[in-house]
């Protein structure tokens, strides 16, 4: 029996052959933490009374996700984070240089076959780079401070096999939502998900993070894409460090195998307060939004920025929707900037806030009124979630979300692409 | 460790409930981790803090911690003197970072157990005992290395006493 990619990683890094199911003591390539979870895992670290962390320069601490501060107790907890990295010798990514996982990728911190962890659950995005990443919470962190290592259970994978290509107005976030309709929220719980087929081969990198980000919200331990010529490309233009690719065996034991084809999809729109909510975009139009939110780390990219720009080039967000537009960090706005696509949106009635979570995660910046409706880009839809639980979140590609800004409600993207 | 013997009024919950619902982003940037206790549950029921004694239990269907890995969410359940809770599935970060902290998180069929039921759970038979009902509720079995984290009383007395994760 062959072994699929995750398997084949974690044998890899422990120097044994495990399979699913197997408990095993892993070593750790990557850790992240961020401004929400990171406090708590250096308070925990320092009660074992050990005064440096296992290997500093396969740390990132980022502050993103009440970024700039909005008051002094994340001040605080900001500078906490501040001094610790500059004592241990952390890489360390202050406020504005953007969103943890857009920038773990971006930066090539995390390469093909790598065990990446970080104290956020869409640590999962970087499976896009055929690493095997995943959320943890700010105790196991900590362990991971002082050991380089984490406990886990080998897990099974389901395959998602995508075949034939979108069509126009249609786009990865799209596939993903619907492929969490089906799952709905727990039915890859435990499991990895490893995403293939002619669709996925063609997607680009952006597209597959989109994927992979948001495989949790089905319950998945992770996301994967096999890595391709495309994927070596992308790493090898941001890293020099040395990788081993992993690929599944023909006969690896998946646990499941669920077939899409994509050009069968419509835009698709999860409904408040679930995730796996999803309907098609007809069900949803006419629906009327106070506010649109275009970032996050489903959806912040060069690529989606573009996405939501060819729709609202030349026109104009409606006067009765507030339209925030975060890119997700720094490299993607001087991008954006440069090819004069934070200037069109802008132009359109955009608002723009620094590279970060921005609204997401109910912070700060753009928390809906009161019985508002928000369309947005994000990962999760849950009641209270941006911050005030009298509102509703309907989330959305880029496309979608653009389209309806301009008309105050739920519209469906392709109208405006011919 | 935590005592082997619980006791406690069962608080019913449904399926997926999330870690945003159990504590909200905006009250979790803070290290005073005792003033998370306040704003358990808040945005499903306001009203939910007030009703908690020591000892209870949160009771859940399916998938109970979904969404973030936020641990403020077990640490707002513990903070607030819950002493166990009972789900039919624990979405996995949740239920890591609940051992991790110390806070016991088990696996059993919820639907025998109703909100407002006495419960008794002894974590070294197995069985949780509804003393409402009258009836033992056999209970998952928990993998060895969470067994030996929890009976530390979470994953960093562990680390402190075994230097490793070793010891089984």
């Amino acid at each position: 029996m062959g072994k699929t990619i995750v398997e084949k990683i974690i044998s890899g890094h422990v120097g044994e052959e495990v399979k699913a199911g197997d408990y095993c003591v892993v070593p750790v390539d990557m850790l992240m933490c961020h401004d929400a979870t990171g406090p708590l895992a250096i308070k925990a670290f320092r009660e074992f009374e050990r005064e440096r962390v296992w290997d500093p320069t396969k740390v990132a601490f980022v502050l993103d996700h009440a970024t700039p501060s909005p008051n002094e107790r994340i001040s605080g907890l900001h500078d906490m984070l501040r001094s610790f990295a500059k004592e241990q010798g952390i890489r360390f990514f202050d406020v504005g240089e953007g969103i943890c996982h857009q920038l773990m990728l971006e930066k090539g911190m995390v390469l093909p076959g790598d065990i990446a962890l970080g104290t956020d659950s869409h640590t999962c995005t970087y499976g896009a780079v055929g690493a095997f990443s995943f959320g943890i919470g700010s105790t196991d962190a900590s362990g991971v401070l002082l050991t380089g290592k984490l406990w886990l259970k080998v897990p099974q994978t389901m395959k998602i096999v995508v075949e034939k290509g979108l069509t126009r107005g249609v786009y990865p976030k799209d596939l993903m939502l619907h492929i969490i309709g089906i799952l709905k929220s727990d039915g890859a719980d435990y499991l990895c998900l490893e995403f293939t087929g002619s669709c996925i081969d063609d997607m680009s990198m952006g597209g597959r993070m989109t994927l992979c980000n948001m495989a949790i919200e089905a319950g998945a331990k992770g996301g994967i894409v096999p890595p391709d010529e495309k994927t070596l490309e992308w790493v090898r233009s941001r890293s020099s460090r040395f990788f081993t690719p992993k690929l599944s065996d023909a006969d690896a034991n998946f646990v499941d195998v669920l077939h899409i084809d994509a050009a069968t999809l419509q835009p698709k729109v999860a409904f408040p307060h679930a995730v796996d909510n999803v309907h098609p975009v007809d069900e949803a139009i006419g629906i009327p939004v106070q506010q649109v939110f275009i970032g996050t780390c489903t959806n912040g990219r060069l690529e989606d920025l573009k996405e939501a720009e060819s729709i609202l080039r030349g026109r104009k967000v409606n006067d009765s929707v507030r339209l925030l537009l975060c890119p997700a960090s720094r490299e993607v706005m001087l991008e954006a900037a440069k090819q004069g696509i934070i200037a069109s949106l802008v132009e359109a009635g955009a608002t723009l806030i620094p590279p970060g979570c921005g609204p997401c995660p109910g912070t700060h910046l753009g928390v809906p009124g009161e019985g508002e409706n928000v369309i947005s880009t994000a990962n999760r839809n849950f009641k209270g979630r941006m911050g005030n639980n009298k509102s509703n979140i309907y989330l959305a590609s880029p496309a979608t979300c653009a389209a309806s800004a301009i008309e105050g409600r739920i519209a469906d993207p392709r109208k405006y692409l011919d | 460790m935590s005592d082997l013997l619980l006791k406690g009024k069962a608080h019913k919950f449904g399926d997926d409930v999330n870690t945003d619902y159990i504590i909200a982003g905006k009250y979790t940037k803070t290290l005073n981790l005792s003033d998370l206790a306040a704003h358990l549950f808040e945005d499903i029921d306001p009203e939910f803090s007030k009703k908690l004694k020591g000892g209870d239990m949160v009771v859940a269907g399916r998938n109970f911690g979904c969404g973030s890995s936020r641990e403020q969410a077990p640490i707002a359940i513990k903070e607030s003197g819950v002493s166990a809770v009972l789900a039919k599935s624990f979405a996995r970060i949740f239920f890591r970072n609940a051992i991790n902290i110390g806070l016991p998180a088990l696996v059993c069929d919820s639907d025998e157990i109703d909100d407002g039921d006495e419960l008794e759970v002894d974590l070294e038979s197995g069985f949780v005992l509804n003393i409402s009902k009258d009836i033992k509720i056999p209970m998952e079995k928990m993998p060895d290395i969470m067994k030996a984290i929890l009976k530390e009383g979470g994953l960093v007395p562990y680390l402190k006493k075994y230097g490793d994760f070793a010891a089984g």
